[in-house]
């Protein structure tokens, strides 16, 4: 505080020497500094700011709320066939006051065709993951398997999963297995390509460090390959996870059963408009769930 | 065994094979290393100095030549050679403690207890007793090559190849490292070779100073024999004569008769 005063008067002099430019440009500076030290301490401003987050959390609620109010207005002007949002909040306090129950193979509570749907995400990621693991960890780590299923990847990559379906009926003739066979071909891209990238990504400096210290293959492994490679991995298992859960809605409609998918195929053959919208808000909250955990699981394993 | 040829090596050289053709990044070298002895590699970068190290590291296999440790040839990495890097290569997922039991963990064939022991009495040597179950990125940089220095000498190497270890960090804190080694290495006896591109570091520590010329094809350009007595204290040397004229002979050759062409 003791400079302000000082740098007043060295401020006039200079402004008074003459019309020279960097003399003007200094006294310019003088001033801001005069200027700035006259502000009050910051700290004042930042009491009367509200937290960051709380800005975030009402911005995400006027965003939900102007959806709603959209939504709403849709409803009205459409002549009832979209239930308003009310409607449907009704609807929903029933069908999840009582998520388990069961009536037969065609009538469960919507909490055993959420668990359905995530029992067969979960079989077909679990032996997508066991086989796309190993194979993406000798993909990046052989030059020659890297050659050899580039083509294959790049081939059966964009194809939708659904196509598959069919070849998956064909084979298993059931349609559990097949929608589990269609969940293992979505997932299992993702989990070779991230491991494999995670391999080739491993620092020559830490397989130095293996060479200098005399390391065997098995520490090589867990100490250094696995741990440098995990990261990857759980991207690879977040991209799997997600592109599953879209898919398992879709191969579900298509093969029946019990399911969050086939409940919504259901609800709409009788015509229980309000009950789809609940399932799309089910699938979105279960996808953002999942999500989050995995983005949890990652931070969790992430050096820095 | 022939101590006053410990390390030699004999006429190495090494060529890469590269795209453009071959590259020859060391030609012709002769040295010989006397156990307990400190010796410096110096000379510009790209000159060839780590390679050499790297060679003697086993990390690479000299093209012409032949290196041996105690009389027998050096044919890849081993424990025998502990390794400092430049950029401390730690182990992120590892605590310091883990990172280096993870050195002594396959040299020794002890107890648990003994290579526990083992383990804190080298983080202790470098005084990072209470930093051990800290991670590295928990660490400063400073502590980070202190754990590298600490996971190199746990495996009781026969020969501690410390390649710019210090070339990171801010002058304050190498200059303690400087110092910590120096008292290290009074303390265990141990034969260092080191990369250094730092003049001053080069006389402070060495018993002799390899000046190495300009690659391609890097030679041995003069060797500085630093007959100043330890214990060594850098205060002290600062206005020493002797100090200075070994300063001066190492600069005088890197930045008269080898300056860079393209520099």
């Amino acid at each position: 505080m003791s400079a302000v005063p000082a740098a007043v008067p060295a401020a006039i002099p200079i402004r008074a020497s003459g019309p020279h430019p960097a003399a003007a440009v200094l006294a310019a500076r003088a001033d801001a500094a005069v200027a700035r030290a006259a502000k009050p301490a910051p700290t004042g401003y930042r009491r009367a700011r509200a937290p960051e987050w709380v800005l975030g959390a009402l911005a995400a609620l006027a965003g939900l709320a102007l959806f709603v109010g959209l939504w709403a207005l849709v409803s009205k002007q459409g002549g009832g066939r979209i239930p308003d949002p009310v409607t449907v909040w009704d609807a929903a306090v029933k069908i999840f006051s009582d998520p388990f129950y069961s009536k037969g193979p065609n009538d469960q509570g919507i909490g055993w065709n959420v668990l359905s749907s995530l029992k067969r995400v979960g079989i077909g990621f679990g032996l997508a993951a066991a086989v796309g693991i190993p194979l993406g960890f000798m993909i990046g780590r052989f030059r020659f398997l890297s050659d050899m299923a580039a083509p294959v990847i790049a081939l059966f990559k964009p194809v939708s999963p659904l196509a598959w379906l069919p070849i998956g009926l064909l084979l298993f003739k059931a349609a559990n297995p097949a929608a589990i066979y269609v969940i293992f071909i979505c997932s299992l891209w993702p989990m070779i390509i991230n491991t494999a990238l995670g391999v080739r990504q491993i620092p020559q400096d830490y397989l130095n460090v293996a060479r200098v210290l005399n390391l065997s293959e098995w520490k090589v492994f867990t100490r250094i390959l696995f741990p440098a490679v995990l990261p990857y991995m759980i991207t690879g298992v977040r991209l799997s996870i997600g592109v599953a859960w879209l898919v398992i809605v879709a191969a579900e409609m298509l093969t029946g059963g019990v399911g969050i998918g086939f409940w919504v195929w259901d609800e709409w053959n009788n015509l229980k408009v309000e009950h789809i919208i609940i399932a799309i808000f089910t699938i979105g909250i279960v996808g953002l769930l999942l999500e989050q955990a995995l983005v949890l699981l990652a931070r969790r394993f992430s050096y820095s | 065994m022939d101590l006053d040829r410990y390390l030699r090596i004999e006429d190495v050289g090494m060529t890469f094979e590269t795209k453009k053709g071959d590259f020859v990044a060391l030609e012709r070298i002769d040295l010989t290393m006397e156990i307990g002895e400190f010796v410096t590699l110096i000379g510009h970068s790209g000159c060839g100095k780590s390679t050499l190290l790297n060679l003697v590291a086993g990390l690479l296999r000299p093209t012409d030549g032949g290196i041996l440790l105690a009389e027998r040839e050096i044919a890849g990495p081993g424990p025998d050679r502990g390794v400092v890097f430049q950029n401390h290569s730690l182990l992120p997922w590892l605590t310091c403690y883990e990172n280096v039991y993870l050195a002594v963990e396959r040299v020794f064939d002890e107890p648990n207890k003994e290579l526990k022991k083992r383990t804190h009495d080298a983080l202790a040597l470098v005084g990072l007793s209470h930093a051990e179950s800290k991670y590295p990125h928990e660490i400063s940089g400073g502590m980070k090559q202190r754990v590298g220095i600490a996971r190199a000498l746990v495996m009781e190497p026969k020969v501690l190849l410390l390649d710019e270890p210090f070339g990171a960090l801010d002058a304050l804190t190498r200059a303690t490292l400087q110092d910590e080694l120096m008292r290290i290495v009074d303390k265990t006896g141990a034969t260092v070779l080191m990369v250094t591109h730092d003049v001053d570091e080069a006389v402070l520590l060495s018993d002799r100073i390899v000046m190495m010329t300009n690659g391609p094809a890097a030679r041995i350009g003069g060797v500085v024999k630093v007959d100043l007595p330890r214990p060594r204290d850098r205060l002290d040397l600062a206005g020493n004569r002797r100090y200075i004229e070994l300063r001066t002979t190492v600069m005088d050759f890197l930045y008269r008769k080898q300056l860079r062409q393209a520099a």
